[in-house]
């Protein structure tokens, strides 16, 4: 095992009385800048917030409604900006379920924050200047890909930013540049390794010794068999962009569960049905609080991620309570490939083209050991002319629509009328078939 | 004279063709020809029956997504070059063919063909000028 070092020696093992009055003080600077935004002073002052004098204690937060995905996209796009918009540096939206993207926005000392967060999570695996780190997740509006480049560097790891994709490319690269740390989905890092024959790449070729696992849930099994399958040491990510992005909460060499930066974080667990806070090791939803951002400061965000949390010691020395793998969703978003999709993004696409009847199902299932979304759609009897030609455009018209929405690529299935289950009550749209990760 | 060929919608599930089939011979009708244009996942049957609006009738009845479409049905002498020689007549006339089949059944010693054209009145405007035998619904229904 890799000897245990520290990013931020101070935060990361400060005792839990002085994290509590360093959680204090940033939600206060919290508070007083979402005060700023309307959205926040209404809500702020209706729980009786006026000024962040009003915050005199952690559970005084528990007054505050929680902040929810719809109320990111009904404040779109500037309603959550807290500070000056010549401050900003950066932008990252995301897609929502009915069109109306999120947005979140970062100052450079935000930034900062982001990569410091990220910086020490990388350190907390034993990773280090000399490392070569292959970042295959993407890059862009998708936190993942930029939220680890600049912690990596930061920490003076060797960056290979290739982004997702392109697998031989990916063999190659780490071949020729002896990458020793990944970061990728671990959907996309079994199928890389079946692809390691074919590119005529043994592992003795290689010299890799970690990989970071995010974006997807994905159970210790699935560890375990990456772990073996590669002979190397896998680390669990957690991230959301709500919350910046990746660096969130993050696995030490110990591999024991994620070490979540609650110097940077409230974190609750609450009943999804009820709101009620629960308890250390109590499975709920993940609630998070920012408490270093200072352009989108967050009040109790619901993640809709289901996970428990653990205090405890931890022999690596780090103080924060650990989160235990995400074991679900308290809403109906899918992961797909890593890319978060709503079953409403893809019924709008498909409601309106007229050639669509009224019924769809979409189908997950996996090829080798990547994600696969299909749609099936029924056609609409009256829009059939007899020509083929016709309903192969209008197969690639709902393929690319939905790709325009949805990012990923989707199968697309025409079926005709009456031909897919009907239910009575609340359909069922999803059929998941895919093994669990 | 123009007819009407059957167009059914078929998605790729075991045993469609037959129930289409099937549907059309407890009603009574029978098929003159038939060919299957398929795409990735789905396919369309297309058919020359003897009655075609009762043949839309009782598919539409049994939930099935079928269309008429029009097409030129036409005597093909059964030699080398028969078909040839029609093709040539379309092709120096411009007239565009989107697909063509033949029939199951022939009279004597024609063959029966089956084109869908890009403009239907055209193609058989051409075809009749030049002299080529072109179906009727009495042909079809006495074959």
């Amino acid at each position: 095992m890799d000897e245990i070092r520290y990013w931020n020696k101070e935060r990361e093992t400060m005792d839990r009385d002085a994290r509590r009055a360093l959680q204090l003080e940033l939600l206060r600077q919290t508070v007083g800048s979402a005060l700023k935004t309307q959205f926040y002073r209404r809500r702020l002052e209706k729980a009786g917030i006026h000024s962040l004098d009003d915050v005199r204690s952690l559970d005084d937060l528990k007054r505050v409604p929680f902040t929810t995905k719809d109320d990111l996209r009904e404040n779109y796009p500037r309603g959550l900006l807290a500070a000056d918009p010549t401050e900003v540096v950066r932008i990252h939206t995301s897609s929502g379920t009915t069109g109306t993207p999120t947005v979140i926005y970062h100052t450079q000392e935000d930034l900062n924050s982001w990569t410091e967060l990220v910086a020490r999570s990388i350190v907390a695996t034993g990773a280090g200047p000399g490392d070569v780190f292959q970042n295959m997740m993407t890059y862009g509006m998708f936190t993942g890909g930029l939220g680890l480049h600049y912690g990596a560097e930061r920490v003076g790891l060797t960056v290979i930013p290739v982004g997702g994709g392109n697998t031989k490319r990916q063999i190659q690269l780490m071949k020729d540049f002896r990458t020793t740390v990944l970061h990728v989905t671990p959907s996309y890092c079994l199928h890389v390794h079946t692809k390691l024959d074919e590119a005529g790449v043994t592992r003795g070729e290689l010299a890799l010794r970690k990989a970071y696992m995010g974006a997807e849930p994905h159970s210790e099994n699935t560890r375990l068999k990456v772990e073996e399958l590669y002979g190397i040491d896998v680390y669990n990510s957690y991230g959301l962009s709500e919350m910046n992005g990746p660096g969130v909460a993050f696995e030490c060499v110990y591999k024991n569960g994620m070490h979540a930066w609650e110097d940077a974080y409230v974190l609750e667990i609450i009943d999804p049905a009820t709101g009620e806070n629960l308890g250390d090791e109590q499975e709920g939803e993940v609630v998070f609080t920012t408490l270093q951002r200072k352009a989108t400061p967050l009040l109790r965000y619901r993640t809709r991620d289901l996970a428990s949390v653990f205090g405890g010691e931890c022999p690596c020395g780090r103080t924060c309570r650990r989160l235990s793998r995400i074991t679900g969703r308290s809403d109906d978003m899918l992961i797909v490939g890593g890319v978060n999709v709503f079953p409403s993004q893809i019924e709008e696409v498909v409601m309106r083209i007229p050639e669509v009847g009224t019924n769809y199902q979409i189908r997950l299932t996996k090829e080798g050991s990547l994600d696969r979304l299909t749609v099936q759609v029924e056609i609409y009897s009256k829009m059939f002319s007899g020509n083929v030609r016709q309903l192969d455009a209008l197969r690639n018209r709902i393929k690319e629509e939905l790709k325009a929405s949805i990012i990923i690529n989707p199968a697309v299935e025409l079926h005709e009328p009456g031909s897919l289950p009907v239910y009575e009550g609340k359909a069922k749209r999803v059929v998941d078939e895919r093994p669990k990760l | 004279m123009k007819l009407n060929q059957i167009s059914v919608f078929l998605e790729d599930k075991k045993g469609r063709l037959f129930e289409v089939c099937s549907v059309l011979g407890e009603g009574g009708i029978n098929i003159r020809a038939l060919t299957i244009a398929e795409s990735r996942g789905y396919g369309v049957a297309r058919m020359v029956v003897d009655k075609p609006d009762a043949a839309m009738d009782v598919l539409k009845g049994k939930g099935f997504v079928a269309e008429k479409t029009e097409i030129v049905a036409v005597q093909v002498a059964d030699r080398p070059g028969g078909l040839a020689s029609i093709l040539k007549i379309l092709y120096e006339k411009d007239v565009n063919v989107e697909y063509m089949y033949g029939f199951v059944e022939k009279f004597s010693d024609k063959a029966l063909m089956v084109f869908r054209f890009e403009n239907p009145d055209e193609g058989l405007a051409v075809l009749s000028e030049n002299g080529v035998k072109v179906l009727g619904t009495k042909d079809i229904v006495n074959l």
